[in-house]
């Protein structure tokens, strides 16, 4: 299994029944084809709308219905649309349960920087930032190291932050990590075939792993 | 009352030299593709764009930036337009990136007479810098101010002629806030029907904020 659809299975698995759930564009996208069949949750869009269905086909495309992300979707039973200062009130008010977002880094004070490179990529924060402050949860969902094999989860982050101190999980391809400010990251699961050696070597942040540390399982 | 319909050409002639500009929509939802494109064709220049983002290369918004009529643009989410990226890099035009909700708040309360409002997102990031932080229950917001424009260009599914706006699914987004926040508001609709043929509980944009009304 690659290594996307093993974090989005394992980050799918974080859902209660009912939960509001936001998820991020690119990686934390896939979240929502892995929800497990007896878990149902509503998903937002910051752009309008609470009920997304399936991304829209052929006859069921209808050019005012995209998700963030600008895939044509379809709306599910009881779905309802709003314009954007609702939208954003419902993820600030706390209304959101969970949200997943991808990371640039992260740190293990729970900072997170995901949307700029200073010099470089410049692509806006898009409505990352209010996710991060609102949501009731904060879910991670990256790979463990960036493209030059370097570590992102950091002791710090140096790059400009989404928001400070707001991450509650990080689900990578190598492990389940909670954060805990001031204590370090402490890891729940590990993925099959992980050493804490080659988790301690990948990852820059402090680490502990947890009393009652699982196998990461999909 | 007024006739409100106009012709595009003559609409877009709103817009003057230096004016503040509001566009509706979220990427390809909801934007008003022709006024946009209309208003590229003139020649109007050191324009402020506000928008949630500048769009891809499909859509109108770009054509503006490459244009050259904006000088300042102020939106949340710049990454599908090359263009808007290289003005910020560069520094051809003044590139202010906003968060989503907040820009859609400010534009909220520039419509609704509000002198501000305080918001807990961006503490302890860049978006605080120049920003008055206030302490509300031991809680740290910013002070977030309200942004008006001379000019809104929406875009809806149906109006009637006394300006009552229908806009359907996600593309209600920013041209409800924008419809409020705007000296003159122009709307680009699919289709214009005789005033009280829109049922007053579909109105999703009262006919006060509209100004003018452009069949496409």
């Amino acid at each position: 299994m690659e290594n996307r659809e093993f974090i989005s299975r394992r980050v799918a698995r974080e859902f209660r029944n009912g939960d509001v759930v936001n998820l991020g564009i690119g990686m934390p996208t896939l979240v929502a084809n892995y929800i497990p069949e007896d878990v149902s949750v509503v998903l937002q869009s910051e752009n309008g709308m609470l009920g997304i269905g399936p991304r829209a086909e052929g006859p069921q495309i209808n050019e005012n219905i995209i998700d963030a992300g600008g895939t044509y979707v379809t709306s599910l039973k009881g779905a309802s649309f709003f314009d954007s200062s609702v939208s954003f009130g419902i993820i600030r008010g706390g209304h959101v349960d969970a949200t997943v977002l991808g990371a640039l880094e992260v740190d293990q004070e729970g900072n997170l920087a995901s949307w700029m490179v200073p010099g470089k990529k410049v692509t806006g924060m898009g409505g990352a930032m209010d996710l991060v402050v609102g949501a009731r949860r904060v879910i991670i969902s990256m790979e463990h190291l960036n493209k030059k094999g370097e570590p992102k989860i950091l002791r710090k982050c140096r790059l400009p932050l989404t928001a400070a101190g707001q991450v509650n999980l990080i689900v990578s391809e190598m492990a389940v990590m909670e954060i805990e400010p001031g204590q370090g990251l402490l890891v729940t699961e590990i993925a099959p075939g992980v050493t804490r050696d080659a988790l301690v070597n990948a990852t820059e942040a402090e680490l502990r792993f947890s009393e009652t540390l699982k196998l990461m399982e999909v | 009352m007024n006739n409100k319909i106009k012709n595009i050409k003559d609409a877009v002639k709103a817009v003057k030299n230096g004016d503040t500009v509001m566009v509706g929509g979220f990427l390809q939802c909801g934007q008003p593709q022709h006024l946009v494109g209309a208003l590229t064709e003139t020649g109007v220049r050191d324009l402020t764009l506000i928008s949630s983002d500048t769009g891809s290369m499909e859509t109108s918004n770009y054509g503006l930036l490459q244009s050259g009529k904006v000088i300042r643009v102020m939106a949340s989410y710049i990454g599908g337009n090359p263009e808007a990226g290289n003005f910020m890099i560069t520094g051809k035009a003044e590139v202010t990136l906003v968060p989503q909700g907040t820009l859609a708040e400010r534009i909220r309360a520039g419509g609704a007479g509000l002198g501000g409002f305080l918001s807990p997102v961006g503490v302890g990031t860049v978006v605080e810098e120049g920003k008055q932080k206030l302490s509300v229950d031991g809680k740290d917001y910013l002070l977030e101010l309200p942004l008006r424009a001379n000019v809104a260009l929406i875009k809806a599914d149906r109006a009637d002629k006394a300006g009552n706006l229908r806009i359907t699914g996600t593309a209600r987004n920013f041209n409800v806030l924008m419809a409020t926040a705007a000296d003159h508001v122009v709307a680009e609709v699919s289709e214009i029907v005789e005033t009280g043929e829109i049922d007053p509980n579909d109105v999703t944009v009262p006919g006060i904020f509209v100004d003018v009304l452009v069949k496409i």
